[in-house]
């Protein structure tokens, strides 16, 4: 059953949304602060004794399911010391272009060695720029997104992410 | 008093120019409105207000590859954009924007051409533009853009039969195909949308189907189809079918203000030529108002409205006019 008043209703309420002012938030000048456990670019961690976290064991490489995390182990030694474990991991690589951010990595992670913090403006012009080494994940970010207060939000923030 | 014809000429140039001015800053109010229409900004960042954005989106398409599908018909495949663009701009070269005026020892006409037949000019035109999408669908080599064509076609085709009998009552009442003629004719008695409401209502439904726009723009309808019959097409070759789109909306819209709304006259002021550019810009607004709030139709829903609603009321608005004119 055609309802022509009801059409004419319609046009009103489009025309009243003209004097509204828009929601709309604008982004790069206003920068919506994210979920604290958002999950952003990764990072790795040191112990406070400048150890590395990592001990090149790959459960993360395992637990990816995008498989974008390349990890080679060696031998500490007692002259180069680099992890608090057995081994280190020689090379660490993420491949950002293919991570789809599930945090698994984490979960995975025995020593909270590595961690998903809340940055997001990652794009990069090139590919090859997107696969972050272990010298750019161990780097102490640069902040550029601002984090909504924990305080806010029931949700507790899990103990490997507080104390890591 | 005719004028030399290089004054038509340069007419010509002027207004053409014109018409793709108008052209890009309805993209920008199309979208600056649809955008405050849904709460949201629209463009706004290319200059200020985003006055800049159709000089972008230009560039844009421009710098595209124009995509070529290998089984294409080649010629065919590029005359039909061309045929559409054609046919949308020389539409507007009938329509009078002014009562003429007289510079230097020239008499400069407010029309580019003086056609005694410009109403029936118009719409032979706009059933020439239709050639643009069946040939572009059928070139293109695709089962899409041919589907596509054949409902644009069957659409426009429907709805051309309605906005040639809605203008009926114009012409009796005008006693001329001229649109010069009706225009002055409005301007000595009554603007013709009084008289000719329904017509006029059954115009600008015909215009919205003719120029696909939404509710009526079946031949697209970006959000549940394949474009439909430019598909296959691209870059520039794509633009030239949606300024094609938005030419023809500009110009049937210049048409229902010269059929209906008497032209350049208005009241209090003889602004000529400034009037008719508000009345144009009003009915603009009024279309994107309409796509703003009106969700799209279905495609049996189109048929019967254009067939069982419009048609007869258009067919009893002439008849009536008609009877009316003969008797008073």
């Amino acid at each position: 059953m055609p309802q022509p008043l009801d059409s004419v209703r319609g046009f009103a309420v489009t025309f009243r949304q003209l004097f509204k002012k828009p929601i709309t938030q604008q982004y790069p000048e206003y920068k919506r602060p994210v979920y604290p456990r958002f999950r952003g670019r990764h990072r790795l961690h040191r112990h406070e004794n400048g150890l590395e976290k990592c001990v090149g064991c790959s459960l993360c490489a395992a637990a990816c399911p995008a498989d974008c995390i390349r990890v080679v182990a060696a031998e500490n030694t007692p002259d180069n010391r680099v992890s608090a474990g057995e081994r280190y991991a020689r090379i660490y690589e993420i491949n950002m272009s293919r991570c789809i951010f599930c945090g698994y990595c984490e979960l995975a992670c025995p020593f909270d060695a590595i961690t998903l913090g809340n940055e997001y403006e990652i794009s990069e012009y090139s590919r090859d720029d997107l696969i972050y080494t272990k010298d750019m994940l161990l780097a102490e970010p640069i902040k550029r997104v601002p984090v909504a207060d924990p305080d806010l939000y029931d949700t507790p923030i899990p103990y490997y992410k507080a104390h890591s | 008093m005719t004028e030399p014809w290089w004054i038509s000429l340069i007419k010509a140039a002027v207004i053409v120019n014109l018409v793709m001015v108008a052209f890009a800053y309805t993209t920008w109010l199309e979208r600056k409105l649809l955008g405050r229409m849904q709460n949201r900004y629209g463009p706004n960042r290319a200059g200020p207000y985003g006055l800049l954005q159709p000089i972008a989106d230009l560039i844009k398409l421009v710098r595209k590859e124009s995509f070529f599908p290998i089984a294409a018909r080649d010629r065919l495949y590029i005359i039909a954009p061309i045929i559409s663009m054609f046919t949308a701009l020389l539409a507007f070269a009938v329509i009078p924007f002014g009562a003429g005026w007289k510079i230097w020892h020239y008499h400069v006409d407010g029309e580019i051409a003086n056609v005694s037949i410009a109403l029936i000019l118009v719409f032979a035109l706009g059933s020439l533009g239709i050639y643009g999408a069946i040939i572009g669908g059928w070139a293109s080599e695709s089962k899409y853009s041919l589907l596509g064509a054949m409902r644009t076609c069957a659409q426009l085709v429907s709805y051309e039969v309605s906005l040639a009998l809605s203008v009926l009552g114009v012409v009796f009442m005008g006693q001329s195909l001229s649109l010069v003629d009706i225009v002055n004719k409005q301007g000595a008695t009554i603007w013709f949308f009084v008289p000719q409401l329904a017509g006029m209502l059954v115009f600008f439904f015909a215009v919205i189907a003719e120029t696909s726009r939404p509710p009526f723009d079946l031949p697209e309808a970006d959000t549940e189809l394949v474009a439909g019959y430019h598909t296959e097409y691209s870059g520039m070759r794509w633009g030239l079918f949606q300024t094609a789109e938005y030419v023809n909306m500009i110009t049937l819209s210049a048409l229902a203000v010269t059929l209906f709304f008497a032209g350049w006259h208005g009241p209090y002021a003889p602004l000529g030529p400034l009037w008719f550019v508000l009345k144009v810009f009003v009915l603009v607004s009024i279309f994107i108002w309409i796509r703003a709030s009106v969700p799209r139709l279905r495609y049996d829903q189109l048929m019967r409205f254009g067939w069982k609603v419009l048609l007869p009321v258009a067919t009893l608005n002439a008849v009536i006019t008609a009877l009316l004119v003969v008797w008073i």
